[in-house]
């Protein structure tokens, strides 16, 4: 599917979309690790919790199960929530 | 994005020494001559990442670690080994083991503190985060594990409170520190949380606490409330331990485990609290000190907004004011526990950068101080190293 890349992260994609498959959320976010290494920590700790400002949406709803199923699902937008100076 | 500073007339020189500044914005390098006058300014680098540490390894004088992560990412470490020309991350930033099923387990909010390995361990570096956690890497900072016992060991997790309990920006794991004798004889530090030793590789650690003070009311035998600010061991005699703690400023001779309050003989309008402290690269007796107004609800500024180095050249017995070049009045900053530094040149140069943006140097261990920089972000750390090849 595609993938939208919030602009602090594109030092790794170098592109605004990012292509990824997987069954669930957590299976497109490794896939875009094994791509681009180092991205998945960015977004979530090693407690497999997503960090505070990052935010998930499947075809623009907000989701916050990393074991969503995304059957169907055509583009998930990865949003960094800017909070703050 | 070089661009040359001149702080001096002196005649110009080959490239010598490198300093490395880490700031909430970004890092900075700058590149000064045998004078140590003309500064030539390389960056910014990482722009819009917080830097707590950037670190040069004196064994091979060219990798360089960063310590790094922004306000809306987790924490990573950025690596170059061609002196910040380049940089590549780190395969595996330190993090914490995965907690039980069902447990919450912690995560690191960023690394904070970064001192390479033995002479004789090429490679090995070792990491302080915040929370407090102490991560070790065999590999030059590519790949990071939890090192030791203390990160998940029950006694230590309550030894370092919660995240409630630490400085304002999270409690930190500091001053870690490796015996130049011993490899296995090992220091570290936790704001709060006491200072700890171990003589076995880390196997084992235990608290170092006697004689140290802390704040009134609380049990002193519990490293809990203590809260040791930066720990430095003398090059030259490291029998020698010296601390500036949230409760004055310490002295430790070993084989002695009880530290002494040499931060009384400063000046009592002054007193003896703050943040950095520097030894001498070739005197014990001499080190340096920035100390801060730690009064009522702890303004964190030069007290009364006079700048000063506070030095002493006989172990602590005495102190000397050195604010020659310094703001005179009216300046509200302070220096930060990683911010101040010592090369290795004769005379010494010191170097300390404020929480305003301020990069200064003094060439004459103090006497006389030179503003290299202002207008930086807010300054974490600063580094130096001493005739680095390719540095100029």
């Amino acid at each position: 599917m595609k993938v939208l890349i919030p602009s602090a992260l594109r030092s790794y994609t170098e592109q605004a979309y990012a292509e990824a498959g997987g069954d669930t959320l957590a299976a497109v976010l490794a896939e875009l690790d094994r791509c681009y290494p180092g991205i998945r920590f960015r977004m979530i700790d090693e407690q497999n919790r997503i960090r505070p400002h990052i935010r998930f949406f499947i075809d623009g709803e907000q989701v916050f199960d990393l074991a969503r199923r995304l059957d169907g699902v055509q583009e998930l937008v990865i949003v960094q929530a800017l909070s703050g100076g | 994005m070089a661009s040359e500073i001149d702080t001096g007339a002196a005649q110009r020189g080959p490239g010598t020494v490198l300093l490395l500044v880490a700031t909430r914005k970004g890092a900075w390098l700058y590149r000064g001559d045998a004078t140590r006058q003309h500064w030539r300014v390389d960056g910014p680098h990482f722009l819009g990442h917080i830097i707590n540490h950037l670190v040069l390894d004196p064994r091979d004088g060219r990798t360089l670690l960063a310590a790094a992560k922004t306000g809306h990412l987790g924490p990573t470490v950025f690596r170059s080994t061609d002196l910040g020309r380049s940089w590549q991350e780190a395969a595996r930033p330190p993090a914490f083991a995965p907690a039980p099923e069902g447990q919450g387990g912690r995560s690191v909010d960023h690394t904070f503190w970064l001192t390479p390995g033995h002479a004789d361990q090429p490679g090995v570096w070792y990491a302080g985060t915040s929370p407090q956690g102490l991560f070790r890497s065999e590999d030059g900072g590519v790949s990071w594990a939890p090192f030791s016992p203390i990160n998940d060991d029950p006694q230590y997790r309550k030894w370092m409170g919660t995240v409630q309990d630490g400085t304002p920006d999270g409690p930190k794991l500091h001053s870690i520190i490796v015996d130049p004798r011993d490899a296995e004889h090992l220091y570290f530090a936790m704001s709060g949380g006491g200072v700890h030793e171990s003589g076995d590789g880390g196997r084992s650690f235990a608290p170092l606490l006697s004689g140290i003070e802390v704040v009134e009311g609380f049990d002193g035998s519990d490293p809990t409330f203590h809260d040791p600010h930066c720990v430095r061991l003398c090059p030259t005699n490291p029998d020698r331990l010296y601390q500036q703690n949230h409760c004055g400023i310490y002295r430790l001779d070993r084989p002695s485990d009880t530290w002494r309050r040499i931060g009384r003989a400063m000046p009592a309008e002054v007193g003896d609290i703050g943040f950095p402290m520097v030894v001498h690269p070739r005197d014990a007796n001499a080190v340096w000190v920035f100390p801060m107004d730690g009064t009522s609800v702890w303004p964190r500024t030069s007290p009364g907004g006079k700048p000063a180095v506070y030095g002493t050249r006989d172990g602590g017995e005495s102190w000397q004011r050195l604010d020659a070049g310094l703001p005179a009045e009216q300046a509200w900053w302070t220096v930060k526990r990683q911010a101040m530094t010592a090369d290795s040149a004769d005379p010494v140069g010191l170097y300390f950068g404020t929480t305003s943006g301020e990069l200064w140097m003094s060439g004459d261990e103090g006497r006389q101080w030179t503003r290299i920089a202002a207008h930086l972000p807010e300054i974490y750390a600063v580094e130096v190293a001493m005739g680095v090849e390719g540095a100029s």
